[in-house]
């Protein structure tokens, strides 16, 4: 341990504020005074919290420090790291990083455990914070012992549809084939969402330990991380870290001395959104435009290249290896009756801090809005919030105080992929219905009639009443047309349409109802 | 060495990888578009079909199917502006007009020295800066109607 250890957060969002090159600028500064044996520059995840600077955190002292130029990084540099004394005009009030709210919001960090403490390009930093020990320790076990401690810790699919993954873990061990995979879903695409990108950027060995950990209970030897074409900086962080675990021993053949023997590796996507279909990632694995199979088969039996597989998604897995070490009652001790343990959120839009947070399954709306993100930004009015992502319902401020997990639904609250997105009251129902319908529209694979042709009758359909010439018959279709291609669609993006639609639809009927009375035709920001 | 001869050999080295027949496809159609300054053309998807076994017909399916891929010649420079939802309700629709007038072309569109290409795209997943855009490899958060020129022009100086 070095005398002084300084941190920066070098995830995707704070190298947009420049964070690698402030850090640069500090190992060159430490590298200039001959201090390397005293000071330790570090390149960590994210602290899950974004300001207009770039932010670092110096230990023993533990305080942060918010910079905009090189130059208050050299002053810092001199008074602090030289002189001791520490500069109090860029210190960052560690109550907006760890405020005392979000205390009281018991922020639990079971799948960020390690995301803004350790590097992540450091496999010994991994395994000194008990990495990989849960792979030594699942060695020991039987099969069916691993899988009954996932099934007892009540752990569901983080990708959105949660559904139970001990479960999922059990029929894929049943299944009876020489051959089986294990997939790790990093498509991430709902928009506002970022969870996945940040575990994979601040703690990727928690993924590749708990697909090891997966491969060796349904008894399978090849594991492949199917990440999003668009996301470099995690491709080349990942396949680091694999690269790592092979030289460790971790992955490849004989691991830890055991008959078990595994190996992943990587395969970008390149941009499109139904391939987060599990059935589509797996067309799109096999050199094929990715569009959804039919169900059943389901991929436990039948999946990739026909084979039984297991697909979990990035936060689910990045659970896995804490349940193991923790237990399973540990893990149940967090969150609701039918939804267990944390959820990372990730909380974007018109809201001062942007970033991500862990909280456990139940907290509400407010506590994420007002209590980490610090209420609405520019000091305006709360209009509405959608949860879930862009295939995710619209909520009004009403209920704020409900409880988020996979059953808020019946409230009308998506949990889906965790994004909280904050709109302002300077933002017009109809826009937002026409932003969220282009998504469709553009993301529909074209597989199936109701999905290709109805979203685009749907923009259709609203851009004419955004412009004013809408008729009154209009309003009442949107609710029934995404009503029916929700109904009559082949996968879960057609399927999801009336999450979004309807929820707007219902809570802001009146304003659509002014565009088809209003004369006006000037009645939308969009062109 | 000729460009659609380097794909070849670049190819030959990643099928050592391929566990399964198609399995490269992807892979490969990126790798192509890094050498055919972000397009396929013919040569290249011929190229592909033979070295990896396969009808040039599934080659075009798959390059027509996801959006990074593209068989129309693109700019230089590729520019994709997040669409989403997040970074919309961040002043997204003033991000892109500005960026519009700035190189005089609409969405799908190249300017007239080939430099840039202007595309649109679906959340990027960096949405704790936004409104955010990529050029090439690289991301831009924060931007503002006052940021934007800069960053354009430094890809500009690039042509000297």
């Amino acid at each position: 341990m070095k005398s002084m250890t300084i941190l920066f957060s070098t995830d995707s969002n704070s190298l947009l504020n420049g964070s690698r090159s402030y850090a640069q600028t500090m190992k060159d500064l430490v590298k200039e005074y001959n201090l390397s044996k005293m000071v330790d520059v570090v390149e960590t995840g994210t602290f899950g919290f974004y300001g207009k600077g770039v932010l670092f955190q110096v230990f023993p002292e533990d305080i942060y420090y918010s910079v905009s130029s090189v130059d208050d990084l050299k002053e810092i540099f001199n008074e602090h790291v030289l002189k001791g004394r520490i500069v109090s005009k860029f210190l960052v009030e560690k109550e907006k990083i760890k405020p005392a709210k979000r205390t009281e919001l018991k922020e639990t960090r079971i799948v960020l455990r390690n995301a803004g403490i350790i590097d992540p390009e450091n496999i010994e930093e991994y395994i000194a914070r008990d990495g990989y020990k849960a792979l030594y320790n699942v060695l020991r076990m039987k099969q069916m012992d691993v899988i009954e401690m996932i099934k007892a810790s009540g752990l569901r699919g983080r990708g959105g549809a949660g559904f139970p993954t001990g479960l999922k873990w059990e029929m894929t061990f049943k299944a009876k084939d020489g051959k089986k995979y294990v997939l790790c879903n990093a498509d991430e695409g709902e928009p506002g969402t970022f969870k996945d990108r940040l575990i994979l950027e601040g703690d990727p060995h928690s993924v590749i330990e708990a697909m090891a950990i997966a491969g060796y209970s349904i008894g399978a030897d090849t594991g492949y991380i199917y990440i999003r074409g668009e996301y470099y900086n995690s491709i080349k962080k990942v396949q680091k870290a694999i690269n790592d675990a092979k030289e460790y021993g971790l992955l490849g053949n004989n691991i830890f001395g055991s008959d078990f023997s595994f190996d992943i590796a990587i395969r970008p996507g390149a941009g499109s959104y139904v391939v987060g279909d599990e059935t589509a990632l797996m067309e799109s694995l096999e050199g094929k435009a990715g569009r959804p199979r039919l169900k059943p088969p389901y991929p436990t039996e039948h999946g990739l290249y026909g084979k039984p597989t297991l697909i979990n998604n990035v936060e689910t897995f990045a659970n896995v290896p804490w349940i193991i070490l923790n237990g399973p009652g540990a893990f149940r001790r967090y969150g609701t009756e039918k939804s267990k343990g944390t959820k990372v959120f990730s909380l974007v839009g018109n809201v001062v801090n942007r970033g991500i947070v862990e909280l456990p399954m139940g907290c509400t709306l407010r506590e994420l809005i007002y209590g980490f993100g610090g209420g609405v930004a520019k000091g305006r009015t709360l209009k509405m919030v959608q949860t879930g992502g862009t295939a995710g319902t619209f909520v009004k401020p009403d209920k704020l105080d409900l409880p988020i997990d996979y059953e808020s639904i019946k409230d009308g609250i998506s949990l889906g992929s965790g994004s909280i997105l904050v709109i302002d009251d300077q933002n017009k129902a109809i826009d937002i219905a026409k932003k969220a319908v282009k998504f469709y529209m553009h993301e529909s694979c074209g597989k199936c009639t109701p999905c290709r042709e109805g979203t685009r009758d749907l923009y259709i359909l609203l851009d004419r009443i955004s412009k004013g010439i809408g008729k009154k018959e209009d309003i009442e279709r949107i609710r029934t047309l995404s009503m029916e291609i929700s109904d009559s669609s082949f996968c879960g993006l057609g399927q999801s349409i009336n999450l979004p639609l309807v929820s707007l639809y219902d809570n802001f009927k009146d304003e659509f109802l002014e565009l088809v009375k209003a004369k006006s035709k000037n009645t939308s920001n969009l062109i | 060495m000729e460009k659609v001869e380097i794909l070849r050999s670049r190819i030959k080295e990643v099928k050592s990888k391929q566990v399964e027949k198609g399995d490269m496809i992807l892979s490969s159609l990126h790798l192509a578009q890094e050498l055919f300054e972000n397009s396929i053309p013919l040569e290249a998807a011929e190229a592909m079909a033979e070295e990896l076994d396969v009808k040039i017909e599934r080659i075009y399916e798959i390059a027509t199917f996801y959006s990074m891929y593209s068989t129309k010649p693109r700019g230089k420079h590729l520019i994709r502006l997040c669409e989403s939802l997040p970074c919309h309700v961040v002043e997204g629709p003033q991000i892109e007009q500005k960026l519009k007038d700035i190189l005089k072309i609409d969405f799908g569109q190249t300017t007239k020295d080939g430099l840039f290409t202007l595309e649109q795209t679906s959340c990027l997943g960096i949405c704790g800066v936004g409104p955010v855009m990529m050029i090439d490899g690289d991301a831009y958060g924060n931007l503002t109607v006052e940021s934007i020129e800069g960053i354009i022009e430094k890809y500009r100086g690039d042509r000297k």
